[in-house]
């Protein structure tokens, strides 16, 4: 395959061609903070979060699915990007109802990671405090919308590496949401192998085993980079 | 002509409230009224939430008793399983609201209380308060500061915070007793039980010079409620109801507090955002009763310890059948926190609390649980009703200070109507500290709000029926 030069940072990498500028700028030891990607499954670039600037497009694009190119210059970390990625998370907050203090993933959430690395000290918005119900009705897992950023990582887990599909996203805007399999409760899902993937890809507390209390969600991102290691590299190495 | 006093807000207890002084024409107190002014709707907003979650929501109710209600919750999720929890996690969960019992009743003795009676009840109200008591004697200040220091540790050693622990979980609590944890509390001990002493020393004082404000300040007979062990031991979580009048009778014995709706009504007034529950049988609002350290310690008929055991003798000395005077639930608390010491110190013999099977595990195995437990302040109910996927349905919490809110209110009215009269709509702000005191007795917690130091403004204003402001002065 044909190596790109390229610049990330001011600085001359080397990256495959195919490679995205998230994949160039990790092997680089680069970190663009992000959170709808997730090792093993596709990018889908929703969350903004990746942003970068590239020279000579006005445009911010995201690192997650853009593919790097000869000669592009790339910046991931100046005072414009800093300013979207705060806007980001403080809209991401305000979009639903997201109580850190008692939430299952409270210390071990993406979401809250991230606020606080990107120094988000308050958000700027109004709250809109929508009304979202808790799916309880699985035997196994519970779903609250009231956390849920829309990342679909579980859907996107549960399609590709389990191959189930059972979650889907419905609606539109701000009334979209995570479903089981056509709008159905959890606990009535023919097609759920209650393999319990969607929860570990889960970067909040939306998706949560059941009877977890606050703080106690702790999630295993490593066993779905395994996963498709062992069957797409024939590697099994935990 | 007939006017009002309006006390607001109240200082040096825990939330936000005023109270109101009704005088009538030839200006003698006709009544008076506490109220609580803030407005929570917990009950409300926790309907829909799965019930594990409960004890990390309901605790942030209070930054002063969080462990109270934590472990309410905790227990009326156990309810919900159906589960005996491990005997481990019953230990541990008992030696936190020890720890628990320890910081607030500290904090209500040397840091809200004993300002009025060892500074005086005269002395300017800029001085009146923790940091007066750190200018006149540093090494009790200091002491009492420790004390409560002592009781937040050991919240802190096994819930890994002092304030809102994520800790104890329906079916069990989430970490044991580390042996550092163990050795700490143990090394502290002796310290703990030296400012004990210390304060009952004072206390006694106290009584003697404070006769008057022993026989007006609350000084009624009522019904008392608390939980009690199977032999009428004193008991602090677990347990069952004991319902006794003021003779000392027994009235309703080892009641569940599963059934408190038998016994128990809730009236609702629209003057405070405060419930008035009620012993049923008797009907509102002569079904008053009372709860927290007074009452705990006329229901029960000893301790179960030693020292606190000697202490309940001398106690129950002071009255015919029951103690009734509101202002010995200072006395009260010092006789719990010596109890509290004694336990604590039995549990650190105890191999159990290093264990670690501290969690039961099940499903929902019951639609409604109740989990009763005494707080500091009094039995705290938390009853939930839950849909088969554990989702609530109905959340209802009664607290202590809501079930002793018609006995305020009569302590208040009791002393307001001792010290108001004949004035000419003039009010002494001691006089005023005086009814606030009233209300302190019972160190009631309002919220998770706490004006425990500093100086906040006193607003008094006369009001006429008709609603038109007479005389105003500010304070502060």
């Amino acid at each position: 395959m044909a190596a790109k030069t390229l610049t990330i940072d001011g600085r001359q990498i080397t990256a495959e061609e195919g490679e995205t500028i998230l994949q160039a700028a990790t092997e680089a030891g680069i970190k663009i903070p992000t959170l709808c990607h997730l090792e093993g499954v596709y990018d889908v670039g929703a969350c903004r979060l990746c942003l970068v600037e590239v020279k000579g497009t006005p445009k911010l694009l995201p690192a997650c699915t853009l593919k790097v190119a000869e000669g592009m210059e790339v910046s991931t970390d100046t005072e414009r990007l800093r300013k979207y990625r705060r806007m980001t998370l403080e809209m991401l907050f305000a979009e639903r109802n997201h109580v850190c203090a008692v939430c299952v993933a409270n210390g071990h959430c993406e979401l809250q990671t991230l606020a606080y690395s990107q120094g988000m000290e308050h958000v700027r918005y109004e709250y809109t405090f929508p009304k979202w119900n808790v799916d309880n009705t699985h035997r196994l897992f519970g779903m609250d919308h009231n956390r849920c950023i829309l990342c679909t990582r579980c859907v996107r887990v549960c399609w590709h590496i389990e191959g189930a599909g059972t979650k889907n996203v419905a609606g539109r805007g701000g009334k979209s949401q995570i479903i089981t399999d056509l709008n159905q409760p959890w606990g009535c899902s023919e097609s759920c192998t209650e393999c319990g993937k969607c929860v570990m890809s889960c970067p909040t507390g939306a998706l949560f085993q059941k009877g977890s209390t606050v703080g106690e969600s702790e999630r295993d991102r490593n066993k779905l980079e395994f996963i498709v290691n062992a069957r797409e590299k024939k590697q099994w190495n935990a | 002509m007939a006017k009002r006093i309006v006390i607001d807000p109240v200082t040096r207890i825990e939330g936000h409230a005023k109270i109101s002084i009704f005088m009538d024409d030839s200006g003698n107190v006709a009544d008076a009224e506490f109220h609580v002014v803030e407005f929570r709707g917990f009950e409300k907003f926790c309907e829909g939430r799965p019930y594990p979650e409960m004890p990390g929501i309901t605790q942030r109710i209070c930054g002063i008793c969080p462990v109270s209600h934590t472990l309410a919750s905790a227990k009326a999720g156990d309810a919900i399983m159906a589960v005996s929890i491990p005997p481990a996690a019953d230990k541990l969960r008992r030696l936190m609201n020890l720890g628990q019992f320890v910081q607030s009743h500290a904090l209500s003795f040397f840091h809200l209380s004993a300002p009025d009676f060892l500074l005086g009840w005269d002395t300017p109200p800029a001085s009146r308060n923790v940091f007066g008591i750190i200018a006149s004697n540093a090494g009790l200040a200091r002491a009492g500061i420790r004390l409560r220091q002592f009781g937040q540790e050991i919240i802190e050693i096994l819930g890994s915070k002092k304030v809102h622990p994520a800790w104890a979980v329906p079916g069990g609590v989430r970490s044991n007793l580390s042996a550092e944890g163990r050795a700490r509390i143990k090394a502290w001990l002796p310290e703990a039980y030296a400012t004990t002493d210390v304060a009952l020393e004072i206390w006694k004082k106290t009584m003697k010079s404070h006769g008057r404000e022993i026989q007006i300040f609350g000084n009624f007979p009522s019904l008392f409620m608390g939980l009690v062990t199977p032999d009428g031991s004193w008991e602090h979580h677990g347990g069952k109801l004991r319902f006794i009048d003021s003779s000392g009778s027994i009235i309703a014995d080892q009641v569940d507090p599963l059934n408190y709706k038998d016994y128990l009504g809730e009236a609702v007034q629209n003057s405070s955002y405060l419930k008035s529950p009620y012993y049923l049988p008797l009907g509102f609002p002569e079904g008053i009763y009372r709860v927290g350290p007074l009452a705990r310690l006329n229901v029960a008929e000893q301790m179960g310890v030693p020292k606190a055991d000697e202490e309940l003798k001398k106690f129950k000395k002071l009255g015919r059948g029951t103690v009734t005077s509101s202002f010995l639930y200072h006395y009260a608390r010092l006789i719990e926190i010596m109890a509290s010491l004694e336990f604590i110190e039995r549990y650190m013999d105890d191999p159990e609390l290093s264990s670690d099977y501290l969690c039961a595990d099940a499903g929902i195995n019951s639609l409604r649980g109740v989990g009763a437990s005494e707080a500091p302040r009094g039995t705290l109910f938390h009853d939930y009703t839950v849909d088969r996927n554990g989702l609530l349905q109905k959340v209802n919490l009664i607290v202590a200070t809501g079930q002793n809110n018609l006995a305020m209110n009569q302590t208040v009215a009791q002393i307001a109507r001792y010290y108001i009269k004949d004035n000419n709509g003039q009010i002494p702000e001691a006089l005023l500290n005086r009814v606030e005191h009233g209300i302190r007795c019972y160190d009631p917690c309002l919220s998770c709000s706490t004006h425990a130091v500093g100086q906040m403004p006193l607003h008094v204003q006369l009001i006429a029926p008709d609603g038109k402001v007479l005389n105003e002065i500010m304070r502060g």
